[in-house]
This record gives structure tokens, sequence and C-alpha cells, in this order.
């Protein structure tokens, strides 16, 4: 299916990319062309076939991987704002969320 | 570049001390940088310093990696180092914790020297997306390194670290290791810890090893291998006696073949190279079976449909709010997401972002995501067929040697088709091996790969070693450490 500059700004949109022009005139043709190789798949018969489940192998599936429910130590607040843009009072501070 | 039991040895005997031998590698990754592009960070006062702590340690001696110098791909984190994945999002990132395979290779002594440049989020096959700008080929650099573990592999190739640590989500250890001519092992899903790894396709990503030989990559799967209450998949299955399995012939083991995988699109010099491996693979003993692996061809479709939903996915948490760049100037919450992520991500990880969330959209779900999911299925049933016939599959890595940079930049499309001998290996969770055969006529090296069931990386660690043996692969690349002591 070939995928329009209109799609390309929907798409970013939902992806939160702000693209420029440029960039929807370049990922249009590129994306349609990945899109229409990926459609070969449609020539296989999948119909009673079940969908593959992540990457886990079937030892990976029978590993049980809960823990007991006890505290355990964690970065804290101090290490856990430490990388942050801009880290106010114990907070992430952002821009005004209503526009 | 002496083997990592060699360089132990003298150290932990006394002829040679921790700090000489990782501030070699310092200086060569340091000289070479200039040229090779290989590295985003050199820790030069930290990694003597640790140099010296293991110098003065009472107990070295029960280290199995005391003092090795080991390159560590900037998308896994090293706690007082960068890691930006190659990208301009993460900005000033310094993690905060050590990976657990990070937590693994210094709790058996070794020194990390610094972080290997990378694609932009390990997503690229040939070390242009990095942000950061591309790796340069040892064997010419007007070439590429291949990617996305390009760094790492170059790296290794130049003779700065005996191994390094990649990742691999469709062939990004081995192809690397292929087009610069040292070994590349992708463990299988579930092997090894992700945790600390930076997340790309989260049902195919796997940390892998670049080393000059097979017996180094050994001796570091047994140590980063195993479960790990940070990560949920890995399994439950006990860690083999890698290096123990090296001993053992190849003899009576049965290597498949798909003949239909040599066909079309194959460089003629990579398929000579593997008719002449196949050919030797037989003269040492092994059986030679032909296998059919008939959704091979479809691997690409189903892999870029995956990975990039998983992608798009993952890739929704940098957002400019808790850690990296944040774009200036946004008057509100939503702007300030988009301008962060335009003016962060490269264009290739972009298109990925914008490919998966189309095909997870309203209305495609079903048609491109849930039917890749399906004929994912189909693709891990031929190998489970295959496998019944044989121990492990031979093929090429990459369908040609390294190529110029320039060469596929502008046509994606092209430059996913060159994965197309390593997706599926991902896809279907299985471990895969890449060492080098041969030399093309224009001097490159030239990668032959082994694909084996669940769990057999001591098999495959076991007919690389065999092989590797008899057909010592003893080229040196332009660009060498080595050479800097006699210049």
């Amino acid at each position: 299916m070939p995928i329009t500059e209109s799609d390309i700004e929907k798409i970013a949109l939902l992806a939160h990319l702000d693209i420029t022009d440029d960039e929807r005139r370049m990922f249009a043709p590129q994306i349609s062309e990945i899109v229409t190789y990926v459609e070969q798949l449609n020539a296989i018969d999948t119909s009673a076939v079940e969908p593959a489940l992540g990457g886990l192998t079937r030892e990976g599936e029978q590993t049980n991987s809960s823990r007991a429910d006890e505290l355990e130590p964690s970065l804290g607040q101090k290490l856990a704002l430490d990388q942050a843009p801009d880290p106010a009072s114990g907070y992430f501070r952002v821009p005004k969320v209503l526009g | 570049m002496e083997s990592i039991v060699n360089l132990r040895t003298s150290i932990v005997r006394g002829e040679s001390t921790a700090r000489a031998t990782v501030s070699s590698a310092v200086d060569s990754a340091e000289k070479l940088n200039e040229t090779l592009n290989a590295f985003l960070q050199i820790d030069r006062p930290g990694a003597l310093q640790r140099a010296a702590d293991i110098d003065a340690s009472s107990h070295k001696d029960t280290m199995p990696l005391a003092g090795i110098p080991i390159a560590i791909k900037d998308n896994i984190c090293v706690r007082g180092m960068q890691t930006s994945c190659g990208s301009r999002i993460l900005g000033p990132y310094h993690p905060q914790y050590n990976a657990t395979v990070t937590e693994r290779l210094l709790a058996a002594g070794a020194v990390i020297i610094g972080k290997t440049n990378c694609d932009e989020f390990a997503m690229g096959s040939s070390n242009e997306n990095s942000a950061f700008g591309p790796v340069k080929n040892p064997w010419d650099t007007s070439r590429v390194p291949g990617g996305s573990s390009g760094g790492s592999a170059a790296a290794v190739a130049a003779g700065i670290v005996p191994v390094a640590l990649g990742s691999d989500t469709g062939g990004s250890v081995r192809q690397p290791a292929a087009l610069c001519g040292v070994v590349g092992l992708k463990p299988t899903y579930g092997r090894v810890s992700r945790y600390g790894l930076v997340a790309f396709g989260s049902s195919l990503d796997q940390v892998g090893v670049l080393a000059r030989r097979v017996s180094d990559a050994a001796i570091v799967l047994e140590i980063i291998a195993g479960r790990d209450p940070h990560d949920a998949t890995t399994a439950n299955v006990v860690v083999s006696d890698y290096s123990a399995a090296l001993n053992e012939d190849v003899k009576g083991m049965r290597l498949g073949v798909s003949r239909a995988l040599l066909g079309e699109g194959l460089d003629s010099e990579v398929r000579e190279a593997i008719e002449k491996a196949i050919k030797a693979y037989n003269d040492l003993g092994a059986e030679i079976v032909d296998i059919d692996l008939p959704h091979a061809n479809y691997a690409i479709a189903v892999y870029y449909i995956i990975a990039t939903a998983e992608a798009s996915s993952n890739l929704a948490r940098y957002d400019g709010v808790r850690y990296g760049f944040r774009a200036e100037e946004a008057p509100a919450l939503r702007d300030m997401y988009r301008k962060t992520r335009d003016e962060g991500f490269g264009p290739e990880v972009k298109r990925r972002i914008m490919l998966g969330t189309y095909v997870l959209s309203a209305g495609y779900y079903d048609a491109y995501y849930l039917k890749a999911q399906k004929v994912r299925t189909l693709l891990q049933q031929d190998f489970a067929n295959a496998f019944q016939k044989c121990d492990a599959i031979l093929t090429p890595t990459a369908p040609t040697p390294a190529f110029r940079f320039g060469e596929k930049v502008d046509d994606p499309l092209a430059m996913y088709l060159n994965d197309i001998y390593t997706v599926t290996a991902n896809l279907a969770g299985v471990p895969g091996i890449s060492i080098p055969c041969e030399l093309s006529s224009e001097g490159l090296p030239i990668g032959l790969q082994l694909l084996g069931p669940h769990w057999s990386e001591a098999n495959l660690l076991r007919l690389a070693h065999g092989y590797e043996t008899a057909h010592p692969f003893e080229h040196l690349p332009a660009v060498y450490a080595g050479q800097l002591a006699t210049k």
C-alpha cells in the first residue's frame, strides 16, 4: 500500500515526532517501499498458524522469574533525579501541560 | 594480540602487570581512534587505576579475566562512563548502575577501557547511523565496519583489545565480526542478561561477544551467561564449561547446508569461500546434510515489522523528562516531547519508529504485526525441523564483504537486505557464531556463520574452534595496534 506524505504526518503525530517538510518528503517513498516489500508476507497462508509470542525458548517460559515480595534497595530520589534535564525540588520539572 | 589465557597467565605469574597490559591497550585505542573512530569514550585514568587495583589484589589468581582489557558497546551500561547509544537524544547521560554483564566482567577481573561507537540505538548495518560519525573498517578505511557493533568489531580487529561486548538484534554482532575478520557470537535468547542493555527489540536483543579467537569468546560467554533475577527472560539453563567443549573434535557432527540460501544475491567470492568451508568441514569428518528453511526468504520482512514495532514502543521513553537531551524553547509539554525527539533522533531511528508505529496502528495491526508473528512461528518451525537432521547450519554471515561508505545509505531497503543471513537467528531465538574464513581478492575478510538449536553454544564453539584450528585466519588488517610498537 502506498504511504503518502499525509500518512507520514499522521504517523509522526502518533510517534511524537515533529518532523520537517524535508523529512516528510524523504520518508514517504522510503517507508512506502519498505511497506510494499513486507507485504510479500500476504502470499503465505497463515490461517492455521498461531502467532509467535516474543522470543522466549521453552526453557525460558518454564523459568519461574517471580521473587519474594520483599523490600529491596532502589536508586532513591537524589540519584533518580541526577540525570534529569530540569530537576527541581525533588521533581522532574516539565513545560506546562495545558497549552 | 595474545590470547586471554596467555595475557592472564603472565599477569597472574608476575611476568607482566595488568597496568602494562591495560596501558598498552589504552595507548592503541587513543592512537588509532583518529583513524578508526571506534571509541566514543576512552577512560584512561579509570582503566589504569583499576588495573593497579588488580595488580595489588591478593586474589587475582582466582579471577578468570585478571587484568584483561575489554571494550563495551555504548548501549551497555557501565557506571562512571557515558551511555550514548550513538544518539544525541541521550545527551550527557551517565547510567547510575552497571549492566549485569558489566558486573560479571568486573567481578572476573576485567578492565573496561572504553565505550565503543555504534549505529544509533543499534539500528544499522554499516555504522553510518552513529550520531558521532561512522567507525572505519581497519582493513580498508574507505569501507564500513558493519553494524551495529562496528566499534567493538573494529577495536578487536585492530588488536586494541582481545574481546569486546556488542549486542545483536538482527546480526549486529555477527555481521560486523564478518566484515572486520573477527569472531562474533550471539547466544540463545535468554542465555545472557539484557539488564542494562538499552532496549531496541526486546524479543530479539541479546548481548554478544566479539573476539580474536574462538577460545576467547568461550571464556567470556561462560562469565556473562546465566540466569539473572533482573532479567525475567533469562532462563534457568546450566551454563556449560564452554572452554572444555573446544577440546572435542568435530568428527561425526552433522552440518546442515541449505542450497537455496547460496543462490541469488550472494557475492561470488563469498559463495566460493562458503563452498570451501563446507569442504573443509567435510575433510574434518563432519557429515554434510542438505536442509531447507522454506520461510527464510521472508525473514527480512518479518524482522523489519517486529523489530520496528518493538523499537517504536521501547523508544517512546525518550521524551526529555527523566534523562538525556531536552529541546529548548518548547512552550508546552507535547511540543517539548516532539521537538526533543525530532532534534534528538537521527533519520534511521525516526524511520524505524514511524514504520513500527504504522504497523501497530489501529486498522493495520492484524495485517502487519500479527501476520509477521505468524510467519515467525513458521520460521521457528523451519529451524526445529532442520535441527532434526543436523547439529548446526552453515551459511555465509553477510552476502558481501565490507562495502564502501555511502553505497547504500540512501536506500534503506537495500541496507536491510544485507541482514538476510543473520536476522533468522534472532527471530528463532537460536545462537549463532561468525568466524573469519577467507580474504576476498580485494583483501577483505569473509565470514562463515554457524547456527545451532537453542542452548547449543558449546557445540557451535566446538565447530568454530575445529575450523579455526585447521584453517587459522592469520591475516592482519592495514590498521593494527601491533604495528605501533615497531614504528
